[in-house]
């Protein structure tokens, strides 16, 4: 099985391991990502189910992008809980970009709790085709 | 007073489960995940239960739900959107693939009356409680 066809399968939801710890009393969460990167920019996929569009924080400070996503945490009313299989939370992560990125032009979208970042990469950054002349 | 929720639901091995699991977090991290896909959280009152699943990214038209008796099924298939050829992975973490699950319900659900919606990645099943599974109040005469 190759790494892209990786099978479903429940992840351990895991600590972020982020150095500095959020002023919220929430567990913090380590969410699973997809990184590709294109010719022209770089795609992050970003599983955060219960999190919708206002409530994502995306931050690219010194080539660190990092995520925030915040899931609704509020519990159903009346109605004891039977079985717990997954806890809620806020998902972050961060990454270092090694690529330069435009930073003008990086968007973001969430669709079904999958966040898809797009970073497109600097001009400069772009691969070139270099043209080889023959010689005399 | 004993738990509401034990009184339900006791089962000897739902106990040993319970504590497999309790000790399966605690070693966490060696391993696979022990809780299959996808993981749900239970709730229960006198009137329905309610399952909630988190399954981000997929299309809710490829998840089949069934119910029969006490037993709720959940199945369906995750897509990723395919990525055109000629580009580089450098970070695969998100599965892929089919998957089914059942569960059992401490009581009977009304087959025809299964409500489900799906809303940021979250699938939510309100089962109501069958009638003649619903807790009843009993009269006590006197002699």
């Amino acid at each position: 099985m190759s790494a892209k066809e990786k099978q479903v399968a429940v992840e351990k939801k895991t600590d972020s391991g982020q150095p500095a710890e959020l002023t919220r009393d929430l567990p913090v969460f380590a969410p699973d990502v997809d990184i590709y990167e294109k010719d022209d920019a770089i795609m992050v996929l970003c599983d955060m189910p219960g999190v919708d569009d206002k409530h994502i924080d995306i931050t690219l400070e010194n080539d660190v992008l990092t995520l925030t996503g915040y899931q609704d945490t509020a519990e159903p009313e009346d109605i004891t809980l039977l079985h717990r299989g997954y806890d809620h939370g806020i998902f972050q992560r961060s990454f270092t970009l090694s690529t330069e990125v435009d930073r003008a032009k990086i968007a973001a979208r969430i669709n079904q709790g999958v966040l898809q970042i797009t970073l497109p990469k600097a001009e400069e950054a772009k691969p070139r085709k270099i043209t080889v002349s023959a010689g005399a | 007073m004993y738990p509401e929720t034990a009184a339900w639901s006791w089962e000897p091995f739902d106990e040993f489960r319970r504590l497999q699991r309790d000790m399966n977090r605690l070693f966490h991290g060696a391993g696979a995940s022990q809780e299959p896909f996808p993981a749900l959280n239970i709730y229960g009152n006198e009137e329905k239960a309610l399952v909630t699943a988190e399954l981000p990214g997929v299309d809710p038209k490829q998840l089949g739900i069934n119910v029969n008796g006490n037993r709720l099924s959940i199945e369906g298939e995750r897509k990723l959107d395919a990525v055109s050829d000629g580009v580089v992975c450098h970070r695969c973490e998100r599965g892929q693939g089919r998957f089914a699950r059942t569960v059992m319900l401490p009581f009977n659900v009304d087959a025809d009356k299964v409500s489900a919606s799906y809303r940021n990645g979250i699938l939510t099943i309100t089962l109501p409680r069958e009638e003649s599974a619903k807790p009843r109040k009993i009269q006590i005469t006197q002699g």
